[in-house]
């Protein structure tokens, strides 16, 4: 395997951008993250990203960002209609055949001029659920009352996971929903729909990140301590939501057990979980100690979840704390679908 | 003050159609005429609705079998305030349901007065439509059975 490490990151996520397209917004934040280790886009073997034609309401969206980048002279790139950080994941496997040493990744989505909870309904089965526009808070309610009713959470639990999301979100400039709130007062909330309250639902947001990825020796000369990527892996659940287990994520312990996640302690792990449902489930699949552990320092999708985004940011802000020396071992997740139907896991480590 | 957003119309359309094919067209039509299919799996469970190939193994399924137009609530979620193109317009419960003789669930509305009348396990059975067009929402609902009612 090539060491491959994430040595630049830049991330911007507001709760709506007016005013702005995709392409001006992430002008600018694709250059500060290539400008930051001192490269321009003549320098990457590779450029991957993450968007959505659909949440865009255009097709190739995309190659108009493509066009922000500067692809003069022509570059290679792909594009997934995934979140970033599966771009991330297939820069990550073009570096591994070989012949290049760097690549530029990034993600965004702007769901604001929408409602994104009812357009997430076009996400579900075509014929069997999505004519009748289950929304996505609707969606994760059903398996919110399978885990409470269960004996698998606590509305208590819930609780204090959105607490802690607010309380570490306080001191994350991007995040969106920083208000800090005690358990008892999110106890308190009505709910929005029965069994979530609103403490318990992604912070929608507008925004984008970028990442630039290097191999080996390149990523010592960019970056005094690289975030080396050791393990990557992703994997799906069924589609079908009554066909498969809503109170576990088996494809998230799956992927958690070929990244090799319990190999060592986990210093920090920042996890997409858009609900605190989700959170709760993604703790328990990756097998983290929250005593050990700390877990969405930046405040994770609770504080500000964008579109396509959201999971990129993840493993960037694992990797910040990394270059930072917060931690020596750090677990990034990224999620996609309805309940946490495709899962990726990212364990990141410094020298 | 923020920038003024310009505005246009844009409406989204598919010019195309797609046949259903063998096991969904098959559930479709039987919906129009009133029947809830589902199909069984190597094991002998039933998938309802059911699924071309099995979301486990993916073998190929093809042996449809009727089920039951009444079911056990296996989960719900109160939905006070219904949205726009849901199937009701006052406030309704989403719920996973087990159909008799199926093993596994669908996702559809139960038709309930409030919350208070909702609980897991209970029994609801299906609501059709009297205009049918081989579509999920032929079924309008699930209403509760009562105790000791008539399904």
């Amino acid at each position: 395997m090539i060491d491959v490490a994430v040595v630049a990151f830049t991330q911007r996520q507001e709760d709506a951008i007016s005013g702005e397209s995709e392409v001006e917004f992430m002008v600018p934040l694709m250059e500060q993250a290539k400008a930051s280790v001192g490269l321009t886009q003549s320098d990457m073997g590779f450029t991957c990203s993450g968007s959505s034609d659909f949440l865009a309401g255009q097709a190739f969206s995309f190659v108009m960002t493509i066009d922000g980048t500067g692809p003069v002279p022509p570059i290679s790139e792909s594009h997934v209609e995934q979140d970033g950080a599966w771009a991330l994941y297939e820069a990550w496997v073009k570096i591994q055949c070989g012949g290049i040493d760097t690549a530029f990744v990034y993600g965004y989505g702007k769901s604001s001029p929408g409602s994104v909870r009812d357009v997430l309904a076009t996400q579900m089965d075509p014929y069997y659920v999505c004519p009748l526009w289950p929304d996505s808070y609707a969606v994760e309610a059903l398996a919110a009352r399978l885990m409470l009713e269960g004996g698998h959470v606590s509305e208590n639990r819930l609780a204090e996971i959105a607490a802690r999301s607010r309380a570490s979100a306080a001191s994350n400039p991007h995040a969106v929903r920083t208000d800090p709130k005690s358990v008892a007062e999110i106890l308190a909330e009505e709910y929005v729909i029965d069994p979530l309250r609103p403490s318990d639902l992604p912070a929608e947001a507008d925004g984008g990140c970028a990442v630039v990825l290097a191999a080996g020796d390149r990523a010592r000369e960019l970056c005094e301590r690289p975030a080396w990527i050791r393990g990557m892996d992703h994997r799906g659940d069924a589609h079908t939501l009554g066909v498969r287990d809503l109170t576990s994520s088996t494809s998230t312990r799956l992927a958690a057990h070929r990244a090799g996640v319990a190999a060592d302690k986990v210093d920090l792990a920042e996890l997409h979980g858009p609900f605190t449902t989700s959170e709760h489930l993604l703790i328990d699949a990756l097998g983290l100690d929250e005593d050990s552990t700390a877990v969405n320092p930046s405040g994770g999708a609770l504080a500000a979840n964008t579109m396509m985004a959201s999971g990129l940011i993840r493993i960037g802000e694992a990797a910040s704390r990394i270059w930072r020396g917060d931690g020596d071992r750090a677990v990034a997740h990224a999620t996609s679908g309805p309940c946490l139907q495709q899962n990726m896991v990212c364990v990141l480590e410094g020298d | 003050m923020s920038p003024e957003v310009l505005q246009a119309p844009l409406v989204l359309e598919y010019p195309f159609t797609r046949s259903t094919g063998p096991v969904i067209g098959a559930f479709l039509t039987g919906l129009r005429d009133g029947v809830i299919c589902g199909i069984r799996r190597a094991d002998g469970t039933v998938l309802c609705p059911p699924q071309e190939y099995d979301p486990l193994t993916a073998e190929p399924l093809t042996e449809l079998v009727e089920v039951g137009q009444a079911g056990e609530v296996l989960t719900w979620a109160w939905n006070g305030d219904p949205r726009p193109m849901q199937p009701f317009d006052r406030p309704f419960a989403w719920a996973l349901i087990r159909l008799d003789g199926a093993d596994t669930s669908m996702l559809h509305a139960v038709f309930a007065p409030s919350a208070a009348e909702m609980a897991t396990g209970m029994r609801v059975r299906a609501v059709w439509r009297t205009e049918r067009e081989g579509h999920i929402a032929d079924i309008a609902g699930f209403e509760p059975v009562p105790p000791g009612g008539e399904e």
